[in-house]
């Protein structure tokens, strides 16, 4: 079974552009499944279910995202292997910008739209940084100049990867893209294999419950910012 | 020049020296938070006396930062470019919606302005889709497009970028919060190009003298007009834009002077597609594609007959963009108004 990670600010077009991609791929039904990873609620389920795809939804709840979706990935594969997919997709709204974990070896895609800026690209950090390829969606409803503002900032971060404009609605660039994913490599398992960088250590007394303000109760991890004198 | 090529530089000059002959460096340091970095040693030494934690949370560590350096002045240094090499096409016909085969092959050059039209539903997009992401026989309709009269291998055609094809429709809007003079700079600086003044200037003008009202270069190019910003597009496509290719979805009724626009891109020698059902910008063009059904039924060469209609055709547009202008401005429409036209 080949894996594909996707990753994305949460409406960036994800589920928009995993749906165009799995149209392009033309393959029989059922052959592909997709893991949706997210916080809070989420009703992209529907939409997969809609077009007949399998999906499995897994809410983080009060734990980072990110690490949520390093401890169930394996999992995700062994259910992608056992339903004898060809592909397993998954999609993930990268909550915090310093996060979203790609894995060593494994073709990760990183969504992002025109709308959200043009400096936006700067801002993401690892999850677009560590991309294979980048898509960019929402280019129908922005000047042809600020697409190529936006995908010159991209690749300011990321100047290895690949940016790729999709449209969500139209599915315009979805084929030559869903083509290119084909190189994924097959797996069978994930054990031992890496994530690209860290995630970030957050195991501070907010992390665990703690709510009261001040110095007193601030434990564990702890970054201070450095207030000069006007 | 390679990565490891610039690896080598990195660790020969200074910092200040690197920024000096690729200035476009900084933004590198700034998009890591390393604008503070002593210029007078070499990147890497001045790395050293950065925390690894910083570092680390951008996910990267100091020989991670030599080499994303390395790979961002290769990047960002202009090459070669395969786009200005771009002096044709040729579409090869597949099939219809009906599977009945499409018996053409098209070859469009540089400067040419083709029209396509049809009814709503019939493949118009299909076949810009088409060119955008080069078919070879693997899409939908069967279709193989041709660069240069070659076929291209399916990494090319990803390498490509979207950098190919340039594309203009109604419904774009600017979205940045910019003035059109910091819009153009901005865009000139993303293209390398090295006459920012001179560039942003000639498109300012030119966007000027398409759009029916004049603006400044300092409105915010969120508050320009319809027509103003469809003006601002076509010049800035025009002088700036690399791509050889530009497909124009219906641009209509935007106050702006369309055949001018389109006569403007042409002369930057781009490949031009409009998909249209304005009589004006459909005999501007030198060829005319039909679509029925899903397929190219027919391609028409606009003739001399043709392009006679179009000075009446002009009148009648003038005419009614004279109506629209009176009726804005609170007058009464009388025939007279009609009957200038013909005069
Ligand atoms: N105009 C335009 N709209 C788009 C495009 N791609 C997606 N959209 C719209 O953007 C909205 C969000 O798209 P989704 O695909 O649900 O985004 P997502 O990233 O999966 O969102 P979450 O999973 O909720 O984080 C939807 O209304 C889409 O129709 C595009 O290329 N152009
Ligand atoms: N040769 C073909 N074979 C099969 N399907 C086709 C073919 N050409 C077009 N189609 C399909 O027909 C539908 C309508 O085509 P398209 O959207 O390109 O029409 P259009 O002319 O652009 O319409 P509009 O004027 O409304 O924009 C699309 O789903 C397209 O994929
Ligand atoms: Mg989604
Ligand atoms: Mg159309
Ligand atoms: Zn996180
Ligand atoms: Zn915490």
């Amino acid at each position: 079974m080949k894996l594909i990670t996707v990753a994305g600010p949460p409406s960036s077009g994800k589920t928009s552009v995993i749906l165009k991609l799995i149209g392009a791929m033309n393959r029989a039904p059922g052959g592909i499944g997709v893991v949706k990873f997210d916080c809070l609620t989420s009703f992209d389920n529907l939409s997969y279910e809609e077009a007949g795809i399998p999906v499995q939804t897994g809410f983080s709840g009060k734990i980072c995202p990110d690490h949520y979706f390093v401890s169930n990935i394996e999992d995700a594969v062994q259910w992608g292997v056992q339903s004898g997919f060809e592909l397993l997709i998954t999609e993930s709204a990268g909550l915090c910008n310093r996060c979203s974990p790609y894995i060593k070896g494994i073709l990760s895609v990183c969504v992002i739209d025109n709308l959200s800026g043009v400096n936006t690209p700067r801002k993401i950090g690892p999850m677009l940084k560590y991309a294979d390829i980048v898509v960019v969606t929402k280019g129908d409803i922005v000047s042809q100049a600020e697409r190529e503002v936006f995908a010159f900032n991209i690749r300011q971060v990321n100047s290895a990867g690949k940016v790729v404009f999709v449209n969500g609605i139209t599915g315009q660039g979805a084929f030559i893209l869903a083509k290119y994913l084909r190189q994924a490599r097959d797996i069978q398992s994930l054990r031992d294999t890496r994530l690209r960088f860290t995630t970030p250590a957050a195991v501070c007394s907010y992390c665990t419950g703690e709510i009261k303000i001040g110095a007193p109760y601030q434990m564990g991890m702890m970054k201070k910012m450095e207030f000069k004198q006007v | 020049m390679t990565a490891q090529d610039f690896m080598t530089i990195l660790d020969s000059k200074s910092l200040a020296e690197v920024l000096r002959e690729y200035p476009l460096g900084r933004d590198f340091l700034a998009n890591f938070r390393l604008n503070n970095l002593a210029q007078e040693l070499t990147f890497s030494q001045a790395l050293l006396e950065v925390e690894e934690e910083a570092l680390a949370e951008f996910g990267l560590d100091r020989m991670g930062a030599l080499k994303d350096f390395a790979e961002f002045l290769k990047q960002f240094t202009p090459q070669e470019n395969l786009l200005a090499e771009v002096k044709s096409i040729t579409i090869i016909g597949g099939w219809n919606k009906a599977k009945t085969p499409e018996t053409i092959s098209l070859t469009i050059s540089a400067g040419e302005i083709i029209s396509i039209v049809g009814p709503t539903g019939s493949g118009k997009s299909r076949l810009l889709n088409d060119i955008e992401c080069l078919a070879q026989g693997d899409t939908l309709t069967g279709r193989t497009i041709l660069v240069n009269g070659a076929e291209l291998e399916d990494i090319q055609r990803f390498e490509m970028e979207g950098k190919l094809v340039a594309q203009l429709s109604q419904n774009m809007n600017f979205v940045m919060d910019l003035t059109v003079r910091e819009f153009l700079e901005m865009h000139a600086k993303c293209r390398l190009t090295p006459n920012v003044n001179e560039v942003v200037a000639i498109c300012f003008q030119c966007a000027n003298q398409l759009a029916g009202e004049k603006f400044s270069e300092n409105t915010l190019v969120t508050q320009l007009s319809g027509g103003q910003s469809r003006a601002l597009m076509i010049a800035d496509t025009a002088f700036m834009s690399d791509s050889p290719i530009i497909l124009i979805d219906e641009i209509e009724n935007a106050g702006i002077n369309r055949r001018k626009a389109i006569a403007l891109l042409a002369k930057r020698e781009k490949i031009i597609f409009l998909s249209t059902h304005d009589p004006l910008l459909a005999l501007s063009a030198h060829k005319r594609i039909i679509i029925k059904n899903g397929g190219i039924a027919k391609v028409i060469e606009i003739s001399e007959a043709e392009k006679e209609s179009l000075g009446i055709i002009e009148n009648l547009d003038n005419t009614m963009q004279r109506l629209r202008t009176a009726l804005r401005s609170g007058e009464v429409i009388c025939m007279r108004d009609l009957r200038e036209s013909s005069s």
